[in-house]
């Protein structure tokens, strides 16, 4: 028992150590917010996520893209069908080849992937003085504390870098970048739109709820997942514990130094 | 070797099918009341039947998410994608593919030490242990392909990477790398050949794992205190008694498994990996899987090369010896059984043995946090120490400590040490 | 040395198989029978296909006598704007006498009995029968008419001769407006 005792610990300790090892890149760490999803029950906030969707639209969409989304996984964070449809019918999206063999457009129905700021990646950089704005699907997974990591970056600009720091013209100082320089100007500003659910538009209130929707877009299991995940554990719980005393009464005459083979 | 049991069914059909395949006394010799076993067998002899419960669920689970992964590098990120959002819980099948693979390696890694701390690897059993390292490195092939299969940053840097080594190779290196690589770099027919083969070599470890049962079944399973079978006072039959005891460990560390699945899906991969593969930008730093890092760190830690001092001649460059130190890393424990020289198999008879035992753990902890680092600072000279101990251990210590370690009596019988006198 | 007997059958052995075993094993065999669910459901249609389970069409450009064809769900759905006459000769046959018995009334939907919504699949062998475009062969009975093994529908899209089994399946539909028609 000792034994396996110090193995794991040794190889936890060894693994912890490590992801942390991992986890140290370069850029300051992130503030720490505490949200809605975290933890064991944690789930989204509907009209945070909303919010969140309404900047994303305004804001971000005009130079970042979002792959992985299509208007129809709206429904999960509160839309119905019908505004989920009129949300797409404000996009127009590539439509089939017509009779004469050109292309056409129609509009974005719930099924379509929110269209692109940019035909490519080329275009992109082209448009942002080289620089490439990542798509944001993924963007809170694809990055170590990722909803921290946003929520900083986006309130974390400073108006001027410190006397030394030697900023290139066109960059923006951010500590919570690695290198602190970025290429993305500041987004937010306080007031910059009008929630439609009338909630004060701070830019700290904009960034949360910006991250609340992007991180609904990078893990949109993750409530599906907490909810099975008590059930699971919970089943596996009892499930373990009646396997032990089951266990206990088997051996009691091991335990007790039967002899089962020469009675 | 242990006698053959076979199974006589009262039932007509099953005698009948029985006479002429006699799966339930292959059953029974495998598993089942038919098998005596030592009655003193710790938890330790969980780990191996939770490698195999994790090698079950590593392969349904690929198999159902192979009916939805798509191996072209244009569209391999995306199938992954779908896998995780519309593919009817697809997520939680690949989270438990993601996070199985890293289970599969602790149960596997924990099965190892046993055998290390346990001395399960002397005669008769070398052959035993031997199959186990082949199963281990089958694994680590396997594991390292399926990495790449979700063709994000890691997966095209560290396929980029560690097929890199075999450019090491002396005069044909480069030639096979191309080969590897069907190409000129990390590309769609890497990427189609690593599914192929992370399809296949599953299903040749199940078959190394047949082998591995047949040698535990001809050479019987060791025990905590490493003295043989006296009598049949030190045996009880495998089922129930070990079918539950392992029912029970499952229990708990599927407990373990499903907190990682459910609530830190991603804690054990790599952020990046959900940067879609770019081949012309290299991420930050390029971390293997944890259960890859103490080997990557003995990769990274050789950076001399072996030639003649003060000439320009180099017999070895750096490059070469850090591969063949890694692969010496694995390839020296199929020599374990005649470099450890100690007539006695248990650490609990090993007082000084007990000790470099956990140092080796120290040491392979030690290997894995510097795998993860980035190699400056302190951290590469950590490294060779941490290289230079590890074969320290097995190349000097072991064959050393067996002619001067006093080791303490060993006791008369299983059944004696472990049955109390009765008042 | 042992024997099946001597574990299987000793005194305690059996009567010892009390309720906690009964229920850890039943347990266990629940929860691996809930285990394999999502291992069968993952072959289901996944959401992105589910999304496009439904199509809707603007019906405004089909002219009274036209027909289009569209792909729903990977099969093509024939929507015919009917002429009056056509409306006229589905309800004047007598339906004791066809293979598939059915009345046109049955085969759209009230109070849009101009558009008839029928699978453009051959109930025999799953050909796309001819009729949709102008100038194809209508069959004798001017509905649609299948060139793999002849079977000849109605202006109803019902079997009227020929080896077909079954009248043209209709989907589920519905009009969202005058103009649109949803399907699925």
């Amino acid at each position: 028992m000792k034994m396996i005792k110090n193995i794991t610990v040794a190889l936890t300790v060894g693994v912890a150590v490590s992801i942390s090892a991992m986890a140290a890149g370069a850029g300051k760490h992130p503030l720490q917010v505490e949200w809605s999803f975290d933890g064991p029950f944690g789930k989204f906030d509907r009209a945070s996520a909303q919010r969140g969707w309404q900047v994303y639209k305004q804001v971000c969409a005009a130079c970042h893209s979002l792959k992985y989304f299509r208007f129809r996984n709206l429904a999960e964070i509160g839309y119905d069908e019908d505004m989920i449809k009129a949300f797409a019918a404000e996009y127009e999206v590539a439509g089939d080849v017509d009779d004469f063999g050109d292309p056409t457009t129609r509009n974005a129905l719930p099924q379509d992937v929110f269209p692109s700021p940019f035909a490519n990646d080329n275009a992109a950089r082209a448009s942002n003085g080289g620089a490439l704005p990542p798509d944001l699907s993924l963007m809170v997974k694809a990055r170590h504390d990722g909803a921290n990591y946003v929520y900083s970056l986006l309130t974390g600009y400073e108006d001027s870098a410190p006397a030394g720091f030697d900023l290139t013209d066109g960059k923006y100082y951010n500590e919570y970048f690695k290198g602190a320089q970025i290429s993305m100007a500041p987004p937010l500003f306080a007031g910059s739109i009008d929630y439609e659910d009338g909630t004060e538009a701070s830019a700290d209130q904009m960034a949360k709820d910006v991250v609340m929707f992007l991180t609904y877009v990078s893990e949109p299991s993750l409530e599906k997942r907490h909810q099975m995940g008590i059930k699971v554990l919970l089943f596996l719980l009892m499930l373990t514990i009646l396997l032990y005393m089951s266990m206990k009464k088997i051996w009691k005459p091991v335990k007790e130094g039967k002899n089962f083979y020469e009675d | 070797m242990a006698e053959w049991e076979s199974v006589k069914p009262e039932n007509k059909a099953l005698s009948w099918f029985e006479e002429r395949l006699p799966v339930l006394s292959l059953m029974n010799n495998v598993m089942g009341p038919g098998t005596p076993t030592p009655r003193n067998l710790n938890y330790a002899w969980n780990f191996g039947s939770l490698a195999g419960l994790m090698l079950v669920i590593q392969i349904i689970s690929g198999i159902v998410l192979a009916m939805h992964y798509a191996a072209n590098t244009g569209i391999a990120f995306d199938s992954v994608e779908r896998i995780m959002r519309d593919v009817n819980y697809g997520w939680l099948i690949r989270y438990m593919h993601a996070n199985g693979a890293s289970f599969f390696f602790i149960a596997v890694y924990i099965h190892i030490f046993r055998g290390l701390y346990y001395g399960s690897y002397k005669a008769p059993r070398e052959v035993l242990w031997m199959l186990g390292l082949v199963i281990f490195l089958l694994m680590m092939a396997t594991a390292f392909m399926g990495y790449v299969l979700p063709w994000g940053q890691m997966s095209f840097w560290g396929a980029t990477v560690i097929t890199n080594l075999f450019s090491a190779v002396p005069v044909v290196g480069d030639s096979i790398v191309t080969l590897l690589w069907g190409g000129f770099s990390v590309d769609n027919p890497t990427l189609n050949r690593f599914f192929s083969l992370h399809y296949l070599l599953p299903f040749v470890i199940t078959g190394v794992v047949i082998l591995h049962l047949w040698a535990k079944k001809v050479s019987d399973s060791g025990n905590p205190l490493g003295i043989e079978v006296k009598s049949s006072a030190d045996q009880i039959p495998f089922h129930p008694y070990y079918t539950i005891k392992d029912a029970f460990g499952a229990g708990v560390f599927f407990l373990l498994f499903a907190a990682f699945v459910f609530y830190m899906p991603n804690t054990l991969g790599h952020p990046d990996n959900y940067i879609p593969a770019d081949p012309l930008v290299t991420p930050d730093s390029i971390v293997p899987e944890w259960y890859f890092l103490p080997f990557y760190a003995i990769l990274r830690s050789i950076t001399f090369d072996i030639g003649i001092p003060g000439t320009d001649i180099i017999f070895i460059d750096a490059k070469l010896l850090g591969v063949i130190a890694m692969f010496s890393a694995i390839i020296v424990l199929f020599f374990l059984p005649w470099l450890d020289t100690s007539k006695v198999r248990s650490t609990k008879f090993r007082p000084m043995y007990f000790w470099f035992f956990w140092i080796l753990v120290a040491d392979m902890a030690l290997l894995t946090v510097v795998g993860g680092k980035k190699p400056e600072g302190i951290w590469p000279l950590l490294g060779l120490i941490g290289t230079f101990y590890y074969f320290a251990h097995f190349l000097v210590v072991l064959p050393l400590l067996g002619k001067i370690e006093k080791t303490l009596p060993l006791p008369e019988s299983i059944s004696n040490s472990v049955l109390k006198p009765a008042e | 040395m042992s024997t099946l007997e001597t574990t299987n059958h000793e005194e305690e052995g059996v009567s010892r198989r009390d309720m906690l075993h009964v229920g850890a094993g039943v347990m266990a065999g629940v929860g691996a029978v809930g285990a394999v669910w999502p291992f069968i459901d993952q072959m289901n249609p996944a959401a992105d296909t589910l999304a496009l389970a439904s199509v809707e069409i603007d019906i405004s450009q089909i002219e009274t006598g036209a027909a289009v064809v569209i792909t729903w769900r990977g099969k093509p759905v024939f929507i015919r704007h009917r002429t009056a006459a056509e409306i006229e000769e589905a309800r004047t046959v007598n339906v004791a006498e066809l293979p598939d018995r059915q009345t046109d009334d049955e085969r759209v939907l009230a109070g849009k009995d101009e558009w008839l919504v029928v699978l453009g699949v051959c109930t025999h062998l799953g050909c796309v029968p001819l009729g949709t475009k102008s100038g194809d062969d209508k069959g004798e009975y001017g509905g649609w008419f299948c060139p793999c093994h002849g079977s000849h529908y109605d202006t109803s899209g019902r079997i009227r001769k020929g080896p077909a089994p079954k009248n043209l399946e209709v989907p589920e539909y519905a009009f969202l407006s005058d103009t649109t028609l949803k399907i699925g």
